[in-house]
């Protein structure tokens, strides 16, 4: 049995979740932060 | 610890610590799978397959050790009412729950070429799944929850009842015939060979690390919602 489609399929699993894990948490806090230092200095 | 349960001063500690560990994760991360991609020998049984290991075990660990994490800000949260207790078992349960469906998957495409089957319903696979849907058991009530940026205590008491099911994990393998393979690494040593033992330990302190920054982000998100939810408060009320 070829192991390597096996191996990538697994490292892509896993990349493709890491990436949007990472990209998803980073933006929302970004943009949460944004909002709510605007919302601050508002009068 | 309470010294950290204002959020000002938690803030100033979690913004210069999310890319102390972010960069350093993600190096180590691809040095480690790039390390053992390329340079790992196949192994005599699995072959080329023990590479998977790179990726599997640290997400098992993770998967682990985020809903260990819930249920000890769970306990502080219930017992000390530690104000950032129950955002930093909120800011876990997503990505905990992530790093146990990686290992489910990983180890599902592990099993398919080692033993032949994608899946069979022994201890270790059936506890980690359960552990999975005990995540999303937890993301359903802490989103249930009415008050943002905090947890409910019903999410609180589902957290710390839920814990009872890492130690099923771990020795599931001991307690009931599994096709799964016993412990390699324990505290006594390890049975793994340092070709395949030097990456995976920079793995999974590597994944380890880009978690600490994914739920640090995941708590700053949290506390900015809050601070918009309470100046929204105070423009209506004006």
């Amino acid at each position: 049995m070829n192991h390597e489609r096996f191996i990538i399929a697994a490292f892509a699993v896993t990349g493709i979740n890491m990436v949007w894990l990472t990209l998803s948490s980073y933006f929302a806090m970004r943009k949460s932060e944004a909002l709510a230092d605007d919302l601050r200095q508002q009068p | 610890m309470h010294r950290f349960a204002n959020p000002a001063r938690f803030l100033r500690l979690a913004k210069p610590l999310t890319p102390a560990l972010f960069w350093p994760g993600l190096l180590m991360v691809l040095g480690a799978c790039g390390w053992g991609l390329m340079a790992a020998p196949a192994e005599r049984l699995m072959g080329d397959t023990v590479k998977i290991i790179f990726v599997h075990v640290p997400s098992a660990w993770l998967g682990m050790a985020g809903w260990t994490g819930i249920a000890f800000a769970s306990i502080v949260q219930l017992v000390w009412r530690h104000p950032l207790a129950g955002i930093a078992a909120r800011a876990i349960a997503v990505p905990g729950a992530v790093f146990a469906a990686i290992c489910l998957l990983t180890g599902s495409i592990w099993g398919r070429p080692t033993w032949g089957t994608w899946w069979v319903w022994d201890g270790r696979l059936t506890s980690m799944l359960v552990l999975f849907f005990l995540y999303l058991g937890y993301i359903a009530l802490a989103n249930a929850s009415s008050e943002k940026g905090d947890t409910s205590r019903i999410a609180s008491v589902f957290g710390i009842i839920g814990a009872v099911n890492i130690p099923i994990i771990n020795r599931s393998v001991i307690w009931w015939e599994s096709q799964h393979q016993k412990a390699s690494i324990t505290l006594g040593g390890s049975s793994i060979n340092d070709a395949y033992l030097v990456p995976l330990f920079v793995s999974v302190l590597g994944f380890s690390l880009l978690f600490g920054a994914i739920v640090l982000m995941r708590m700053r998100g949290a506390l900015a919602e809050m601070r918009i939810d309470a100046r929204m408060r105070r423009m209506a009320a004006d």
